[in-house]
């Protein structure tokens, strides 16, 4: 195509060209925008946990200091029988937590999902727990498993003198206690993710597979969750996560005790850090709370995101 | 280099170049990564001169318009409004208004408020905002809607508004994005009318998209067929129909499309089996003699049917496969020579499946391309 | 439960979650006296009790004299009503030495909340709008690092912060560590994630149009954020809100890592209280102070009612 060959009114040239402005000076106000998320997600989130990781590698005690000690605090962490039985309660905590999560969420959203009457009344009471703190919800279940005037109190009142559930007391069963507590605050969130789950299947389904006369349960089982499947990987991803955080919950339900028979890692961080003045355990035993996240997310990451480009 | 163009030269002098190019493209480049929407495109666009930018969907049409509008930052290439290079200009510096498919309008705002909007950026004197808006509330008779919001008002009456905001800016240049793709049937073909006698009360350059050819057809004082980020052909309504340039641009105008009948050019006559088109009109002194493969288009309604055969250059047969009557014209799908064939007949003509139609083609109204290149000859 | 998994409700239900709302899909009950019918609202009203029993048990506990309660037991009603434990819990309790009761708390807490809400709502405001309609070269990649933070656990990055609050103290000559700022700053940053997600997505599901016509319009940076998207964008203020509310209200661990005994958010004064060991427990005064403790975040939720469920849908309610 031939170039214009009149000027018109303009004294300019034509053919004049204007190079591109400098792109980082161009729109300066977006860029200035997010400088309070670049330097969180910078500093904080990447730097903050590449210190930490660091750092466990050194002898810190009261104060962080850079003797190199290789990976001795974390031969002495997994030689120290409190981190060992943290560990063996998150993992009991953590499976049976997982497992009835999902089962109770699932069941209280799919029996919502019958077109039941008062189901706003329903929704609203089963989710309240979760409005609340876990400081609160240990507290509350602390009391109601006083053994002399919460539930065995009454059992007992009732004429069964013999009976025994005292979860708070009984290094045995004292995870089961933190259990009852957690999934009573945890699992309407559960269930309202359910519930969207469920409502985002399509009408045309229950309308086929009763042509089709398929009874419900099976409907459910073979039809229903298999359809399910991203939600309750965000469920689990969401209930995992909770269970490796565990903490307000323990520190005032049982503050770890009877013992140490209730300790869990996050509080075994903690103390180390600003309790017993040994950074160097504290930053080994975060380290190892990420590399658990690691290895639970990893997977996850790469059955959401693998293979797809994340928009 | 610097830039010389002084930002005062806005919409001002309207009349100093008319005739002139109102905006001109100089080798536009875009790209997104490794993926090129727009290849080296040059595009120029007379004053007053109602444009429409054609194409199936991403062919980059609407990429053209945004980089236009400045919405866009080209990869490389220069863009001028009147003669002023804006390539790197802000959107409202550029002396253009847009309008949306979706309308795009302020959902919190008046219709006023959204009229008004722009100028209120632009620090004009509350008067002159008054005098622009019924300016343009009393074009588009818009008035009684001046301070509803756009929730309470119909497609039709959004799009008005829409239209509106670009008005009351007195722009040189309009660019309209789809502007009727989110209407139903009647109330485009109203819009399409109206749109059309605004352009010619008000004579602004307009840049019109669209996949419409419908709306390209009545609109258009040109239109540029685009395809893979670059122009096929850019001309008038009716050169593009009568001449298109090459295959993609004969099959993408005309519905039902143009027949296509690949065969032998010898001389000056195309063979097909036993068909051949004697092609009047072309120039052939300049194009170099012998046997080729070619191709020739008919628009299914240049064939010629029913008593008129008799009087055709050319005659020939084909079975009807398929009849679809319209109403207003018959659609007969058939085959000819191996190769699907379509015929559009009057509304009134009876044909049944099966039948053997004699039909008359006049090879002045078909288009020939080179097989290659799928230019035309 | 913890933000974590909130960013990815948000992503794979933002949508589906309003479908919460809008009435169920499953097979409809035959009969209203059906064994099926009978079934499931029994089912439902055994379970639902069972999730009312505690907030039942904090209240009628409160409301009983120590007497009543050492004879009898957590679930029976009260025989005599009285508001001396919150009273007591309110203005009197003590932690440690100290015993002016869980106002100090409270008003700790407020003070916390106001000013983290706002500058925490602020800062993801402006970086989910720049993310969703500013993108530019790298801006993706910062905010891969933010939501991939989101997921780590807190203890990893606690003491880094301490190192940070206490040197940009020094350097300004403020006190961050140990303070209601330093605190601020803390539940700013940690709402960063999910608050920017929610509202990146809010922004990215305007239609990309009404930013056009604005720019050409002449707005730019910021007046189209507060003359365009700004006065759009109340539901999801409000889900941010409610959110925030919420989640800094129920906060412990930040609160007792970086706040000092006199500057105590209210539930770390809350455990303090009832998990002291000195002196005789008071369990009326103990559940008198957790209920005053739930009010704040269970108000919001009764008041908010379905937007709270779009709240957490949008992302899980605590950080």
């Amino acid at each position: 195509m031939a170039i214009a060959e009149d000027a018109g009114a303009r004294a300019a040239p034509r053919e004049q060209t204007v190079r591109r402005p400098n792109r980082l000076l161009r729109n300066l106000w977006p860029k200035f925008a997010l400088l309070p998320m670049i330097a969180t997600a910078v500093v904080v989130f990447l730097g903050g946990t590449l210190w930490t990781v660091v750092y466990s590698f050194t002898s810190s005690g009261l104060l962080p200091r850079r003797n190199w000690v290789g990976l001795d605090q974390y031969d002495r962490l997994w030689s120290t029988t409190k981190w060992i039985v943290s560990i063996q309660n998150l993992a009991l905590y953590g499976v049976f937590s997982l497992v009835f999560t999902l089962v109770i969420g699932f069941t209280l959203a799919a029996l919502l999902d019958r077109k039941v009457r008062g189901e706003d009344v329903f929704r609203t009471i089963f989710l309240y727990p979760f409005a609340l703190s876990f400081i609160v919800t240990g507290l509350v279940w602390q009391w109601i498993l006083n053994p002399d005037f919460g539930i065995q109190g009454v059992v007992r009142e009732w004429g069964w003198e013999s009976f025994t559930f005292n979860p708070l007391n009984d290094p045995d069963i004292v995870m089961f206690g933190l259990l009852i507590a957690g999934l009573w605050q945890g699992t309407g969130l559960i269930m309202c993710i359910m519930l969207a789950g469920l409502r985002g299947i399509d009408d045309d389904i229950w309308k086929a597979t009763r042509v089709d006369g398929i009874p419900t349960w099976k409907t459910y089982v073979q039809v229903i969750i298999p359809m399910m499947r991203p939600v309750f990987v965000t469920a689990v991803v969401l209930i995992a996560s909770g269970i490796i955080k565990l903490y307000d919950l323990v520190v005032a339900q049982t503050s770890g005790g009877p013992g140490i028979s209730s300790e869990v890692p996050a509080k075994y961080v903690m103390v180390s850090m600003f309790g017993a003045q040994n950074l160097g355990q504290g930053f080994a035993a975060s380290t190892m709370m990420l590399l658990s996240v690691v290895i639970i997310l990893i997977p996850w990451a790469y059955l959401e995101f693998g293979g797809r480009r994340r928009v | 280099m610097t830039m010389t163009a002084d930002p005062q030269s806005r919409p001002a002098d309207r009349t100093a170049a008319s005739g002139g190019h109102s905006v001109e493209i100089r080798d536009l480049d875009l790209q997104f990564g490794a993926v090129k929407v727009l290849q080296k495109l040059n595009l120029d666009v007379h004053e007053g001169e109602f444009l429409v930018l054609l194409g199936s969907s991403g062919c980059g049409k609407s990429t053209l318009l945004n980089c236009i509008a400045g919405l866009l930052e080209p990869t490389d290439g220069q863009i001028f409004i009147k003669g002023r290079n804006v390539t790197w200009e802000e959107p409202s510096n550029r002396g253009i208004g847009m309008v949306f498919q979706s309308y795009a309008l302020y959902p919190q705002m008046s219709v006023r408020g959204n009229l008004s909007f722009g100028l209120k950026n632009a620090r004009f004197s509350r008067d002159e905002i008054e005098r622009r808006v019924s300016r343009a509330a009393e074009i588009l008779q818009i008035q009684p809607l001046l301070d509803r919001k756009p929730g309470a008002l119909s497609g039709g009456q959004r799009q008005r508004v829409a239209i509106g905001r670009a008005l009351v800016r007195d722009v040189d240049v309009f660019l309209f994005d789809e502007p009727l793709s989110n209407l139903d049937a009647k109330l485009r073909a109203d819009l399409r009318v109206e749109l059309k006698r605004l352009h010619s009360r008000l004579r602004n350059t307009m840049i019109y998209v669209t996949h419409d050819q419908v709306e390209a057809m009545t609109l258009a004082d040109r239109i540029a067929i685009m395809k893979g980020g670059e122009i096929m052909q850019l001309a008038s309504p009716d050169e593009i129909y009568n001449r298109p340039k090459n295959r993609y641009v004969a099959d993408f105008i005309g519905s039902p499309s143009m027949n296509f009948l690949e065969g032998q050019l010898q001389g000056e006559t195309f063979r097909k089996d036993d068909l051949s088109l004697p092609m009047v009109g072309y120039d052939w002194a300049s194009r170099p003699q012998g046997e080729r493969g070619a191709i020739v288009g008919i628009r299914p309604e240049h064939v010629i049917t029913g008593e008129l055969v008799a009087g055709a250059p050319v005659r020939a047969e084909v079975v009807a496969d398929v009849v679809e009557p319209m109403g207003s014209d018959t659609l007969v799908w058939g085959t000819l020579g191996g190769e699907a064939f379509r015929i559009r007949m009057d509304g009134n003509a009876r044909v049944k499946e099966g039948d053997r139609l004699p039909i008359g083609i006049d090879p002045s109204r078909a288009s020939l391309f080179d097989s290659r290149t799928e230019l035309r000859l | 439960m913890s933000d974590i998994g909130m960013l990815n409700t948000v992503k794979a239900a933002e949508d589906p979650v309003r479908r919460v709302l809008d009435g169920p899909r499953g097979a409809r009950p035959k009969r209203t006296f059906s064994r099926t019918n009978i079934f499931l609202y029994g089912t439902l009203i055994v379970v639902a009790l069972y999730y009312l029993l505690p907030l039942y048990v904090m209240l009628v506990t409160s409301v009983k004299g120590m007497p009543e309660i050492r004879a009898g037991n957590v679930f029976a009603p009260p025989l005599e009503i009285t508001f001396q434990p919150w009273v007591k819990a309110w203005a009197e309790a003590c932690t440690g030495v100290n015993c002016e009761g869980l106002s100090r708390g409270f008003w700790n807490s407020v003070r916390i909340l106001i000013p983290s809400v706002l500058l925490s709502i602020s800062i993801a405001l402006v970086s989910g709008y720049t993310l969703s309609k500013w993108k530019f070269k790298g801006s993706e990649v910062f905010f891969t690092i933010l939501i991939v933070g989101a997921f780590i656990p807190y203890q990893v990055m606690l003491y880094p912060i301490v190192i940070i609050l206490r040197d940009v103290g020094n350097f300004l000559g403020v006190q961050l560590f140990g303070s209601l700022t330093g605190l601020v700053l803390v539940h700013s940053v940690f709402g960063m994630p999910i608050l920017t997600l929610l509202f990146r997505n809010y922004f990215a599901s305007i239609p990309e149009e009404l930013f056009k016509a604005a720019r050409v319009d002449g707005a730019g940076f910021w007046g189209i954020l507060f003359r365009i998207m700004l006065p759009m964008s109340l539901p999801i203020l409000v889900v941010a809100i409610i959110l925030q509310v919420t989640g800094i209200w129920n906060d412990f661990l930040f609160g007792v890592v970086y706040t000092r005994a006199d500057s105590y958010p209210m539930t770390v004064q809350l455990n303090n209280i009832v998990n002291s060991v000195q002196g005789i427990k008071e369990y009326n005064v103990n559940m008198a102070a957790t209920l005053l403790t739930g009010l704040v975040p269970l108000f919001v939720y009764f008041v908010s009612g379905k937007l709270f469920v779009r709240g957490i849908a949008a992302g899980a309610v605590k950080g």
